[in-house]
C-alpha cells in the first residue's frame, strides 16, 4: 500500500511478480468484465440512439428515441408511474416488515428456527412455481382468498383482475418473497453486543428505548444495505408480474422490465429498449445515490468513518 | 466468520424473575410477540401448502365454496399425470445437464480463482480494482440485456445454452465477493509457509486454501444452482425451442395448456403438483443444507 502511494511506481521484483500474478488470477473477472459490461454498456449506449430491429442495420438517429419517450408517449409515463409506484411501496414496506420481523425472531422465541425457515422458503422457492399458486389463490372465480370471502357472503376481491388491485395484489406477492432480508436482518441483530442492552436496561430504558437508541443505530448500516438492494430488485422485477398479469388489467402492471421486454424481445425496438434500459440505469444510480447521500444522518457506523 | 444464530430455538421463553420492574411489560410483550408471530407464518407458509394441498385433489375438490382445506380422498396420481402432460422429463434433463451443472461448475471455479487473486495475493492497485467488482454487483441486468442479446445472436447461439452458460466461465462478482470475504479470514502464514516451500499460487489455492474453504465453496455452489434452477427471464429471452425448456419455462407452457377450458381435465391440481415438484428440490435442500444457505444469505449483508 505504502509504494502505491509514492507516486514514484517503482515497484521491488517481489512486487512485479505479485502483480503479474494478481492480474493473471483476476483476468477472467477482467475478460468478462470487457466482453459482459463494458461492451455491452457502451454498445447499448449507441443502439439507444439508433432504430434498430435485428433485421436490417441500425439507422442512427440522435436523441430522437430519447425526446420520443419523454415528450411525445404518454404509455412511457403510465409505466414509469406504475414502477415508482410498485418500488415506493414494496420497497419500504418490505424492508420495514423484513426489519419488524427479523426483531421478533431476535427475541426470546420458542422454535426460532421454525418460523425462520417458513418465512425464508418462499424467498428461495422458484418464482414460477410461486407465480403458478398464488394466481391460483387470487383467482376470481376459484381462488381460495375469494372462496372463502364468498362463503362468509362477503363481496370478493377482484385481486389481479381490477386494475386498482393489481398493484398491491402484486406488491404482497413480493413481500411474502422478502425471507432473505429477515435472514440478513436477523444477523445483523445476533452481532448487536448483549451489553449494550444491559447497559441500557441499567439505565432504566424501556423496550421502545433500547429499540429506537441500540437496536436501530447499530443495524443501520444494514438496513441502508437492505434498501438498496431491495430498491434494484423492484426496479427490475419480472416475472411475477409477466406470469401473473401480463402488464394488464389495462396496463396497470405493465411495469418497467415488463415494458422492456415487450420493446425488445416482442416488437424488435432495440433501440427504444436500449433508451429505456439506460434511462432505468440513470433511475437506480440516482435513487441509490440519494439514499447513501442521506445515509449519512442516519446510518452509524461505529467507530470507522 | 460470523456467528449465526444458535439453533437451538428450544431455549426457556424469558426469565421473568431477572427484570420484575418491567414484569407486565414483557408479558405483555410476549402475547404480542406471538399474536404477530404465529398468524403472519401461518400465511407465510399458506401459499405453499395450498400448492400441495391442491396438487392432491382433482377438479370437483378444486372448485368449491369454501375451499377444501385438507383434501380426501387424495391424488398423488396428479403428479405423474401432470409431469407427462408435456416432456417434463426432458425439460428436467434440460435444466440439470444443460444449465444448473455447467453454470453452478464454472461460475464456482473461475470466481474461486479471481476471488484468490483478489485476496490472497498483494498487488498494487488490488483493492481499488476490487471496486470495480462491487459496482459491477449494483448493476441493473436490464442494462447489458439487450445488447448481449444482439451480440449472442449474431454468434449463432440462440436456443442453446450458451448464453446463459458460457458467461459464467468469467466469474460472477457477487460471488467472488463472498468467496473473497472467506479467504481473507484464513491467516497470511498459511500461504508464506507454503511459499518458503516453494508451491506456486495454483498450488496454494488448489491444496491449501480450497480445503479449508469448503463450506464456503458450498455457500456460493447453492446459491450459484438456485439462480439457474429458478432462472425465468434468461431462458425465455434465448430459448426459442420447446424441446430446449428447462422447468421454468415448461410450468408456463403447461399453464397455458391448463388454462385453455376444455383441454383436459385436472388443469390445476396438474399445475400446482408440477410446480410442486419443480419447488421440491429447492426445499428439500434447504432443509438439508440449513446452516449453509443461512450463513451465505447472512453473510451478504456483512459489507455494510
Amino acid at each position: 500500500m505504502a509504494a502505491s502511494t509514492q507516486r514514484v511506481s517503482r515497484y521491488t521484483p517481489q512486487e512485479w511478480r505479485n502483480l503479474r500474478l494478481g492480474l493473471l488470477f483476476v483476468s477472467p473477472w477482467a475478460l468478462g468484465f470487457l466482453l459482459f459490461t463494458i461492451y455491452p454498456l457502451l454498445s447499448s449506449l449507441y443502439y439507444s440512439l439508433t432504430r434498430y430491429d435485428l433485421l436490417r442495420p441500425p439507422v442512427f438517429l440522435g436523441a430522437k428515441n430519447y425526446l420520443t419517450l419523454f415528450f411525445d408517449d404518454p404509455h412511457f409515463w403510465n409505466v414509469m408511474y406504475n414502477t415508482i409506484y410498485y418500488v415506493g411501496i414494496s420497497v419500504p414496506f418490505g424492508v420495514g416488515a423484513a426489519f419488524l420481523i427479523a426483531n421478533i425472531l431476535n427475541s426470546r422465541i420458542v422454535a426460532r428456527s421454525f418460523f425462520r425457515s417458513v418465512i425464508y422458503i418462499p424467498s428461495i422457492v422458484p418464482a414460477v412455481a410461486s407465480a403458478m399458486v398464488w394466481q391460483f389463490l387470487m383467482n376470481v372465480q376459484y381462488g381460495a382468498i375469494n372462496g372463502v370471502l364468498r362463503y362468509f357472503g362477503l363481496p370478493i376481491i377482484p385481486f389481479l383482475s381490477n386494475p386498482g388491485w393489481a398493484k398491491p395484489s402484486l406488491i404482497l406477492v413480493a413481500i411474502w418473497a422478502q425471507g432473505a432480508a429477515v435472514v440478513i436482518f436477523l444477523a445483523a441483530l445476533q452481532d448487536v453486543p448483549r451489553s449494550l442492552y444491559e447497559a441500557a436496561t441499567v439505565d432504566g430504558a424501556n423496550i421502545w428505548h433500547k429499540f429506537r437508541n441500540v437496536t436501530i443505530p447499530l443495524t443501520s448500516p444494514i438496513i441502508l444495505f437492505n434498501l438498496i438492494m431491495g430498491l434494484i430488485v423492484a426496479f427490475q422485477e419480472f416475472t411475477v408480474p409477466w406470469l401473473l398479469t401480463e402488464g394488464g388489467p389495462m396496463n396497470s402492471t405493465e411495469f418497467y422490465l415488463v415494458h422492456l421486454y415487450r420493446n425488445a424481445f416482442e416488437y424488435l425496438r432495440m433501440g427504444k429498449a436500449s433508451a429505456l434500459a439506460w434511462i432505468l440505469f440513470l433511475i437506480i444510480v440516482v435513487f441509490s445515490l440519494v439514499i447513501f447521500k442521506t445515509s449519512a444522518r442516519w446510518v452509524y457506523y461505529g467507530g470507522e468513518k | 466468520m460470523t456467528t449465526i444464530a444458535s439453533e437451538s430455538g428450544t431455549r426457556p421463553v424469558t426469565d421473568y424473575r431477572r427484570d420484575t420492574g418491567h414484569r407486565w411489560q414483557t408479558v405483555l410483550l410476549e402475547i404480542i410477540k406471538y399474536t404477530v408471530l404465529i398468524p403472519l407464518t401461518a400465511s407465510f407458509a399458506f401459499p405453499l401448502y395450498w400448492m400441495i394441498s391442491s396438487a392432491l385433489k382433482v377438479d370437483s375438490q378444486v372448485y368449491t365454496v369454501p375451499p377444501i382445506l385438507l383434501p380426501f380422498p387424495i391424488h398423488p396420481v396428479n403428479f405423474i399425470e401432470g409431469w407427462q402432460i408435456l416432456p417434463f422429463t426432458r425439460y428436467a434433463i434440460n435444466s440439470v445437464v444443460f444449465y444448473t451443472v455447467p453454470a453452478v461448475a464454472f461460475t464456482v471455479l473461475s470466481s474461486t480463482i479471481v476471488a484468490y487473486g483478489f485476496s490472497r495475493i498483494r498487488w498494487p492497485g488490488r483493492d481499488s480494482i476490487f471496486w470495480l467488482v462491487v459496482m459491477t454487483m449494483m448493476l441493473p441486468w436490464a442494462v447489458t440485456m439487450v445488447p448481449l442479446f444482439i451480440t449472442f445472436k449474431w454468434l449463432g447461439w440462440l436456443d442453446t445454452y450458451r448464453p446463459l452458460v458460457v458467461p459464467a466461465l468469467f466469474s460472477h462478482p457477487y460471488i467472488v465477493f463472498l468467496l473473497r470475504q472467506f479467504f481473507m479470514t484464513l491467516p497470511e502464514e498459511l500461504s508464506d509457509a507454503a511459499r518458503i516451500d516453494g508451491a506456486s499460487e495454483f498450488g496454494i489455492l488448489f491444496r491449501i486454501i480450497l480445503p479449508l474453504t469448503k463450506p464456503a465453496l458450498a455457500v456460493v455452489a447453492l446459491f450459484r444452482f438456485l439462480w439457474a434452477w429458478n432462472d425465468y427471464l434468461g431462458p425465455l429471452i434465448y430459448l426459442r425451442d420447446e424441446n430446449r425448456y428447462p422447468l421454468a419455462l415448461g410450468i408456463e407452457q403447461l399453464s397455458t395448456r391448463a388454462n385453455d377450458v376444455g383441454n383436459f381435465s385436472n388443469g390445476i391440481p396438474y399445475l400446482m403438483a408440477v410446480s410442486t415438484l419443480v419447488a421440491l428440490p429447492i426445499i428439500i435442500t434447504f432443509f438439508f443444507a440449513q446452516r449453509t444457505f443461512i450463513e451465505g444469505i447472512s453473510l451478504t449483508g456483512m459489507k455494510g
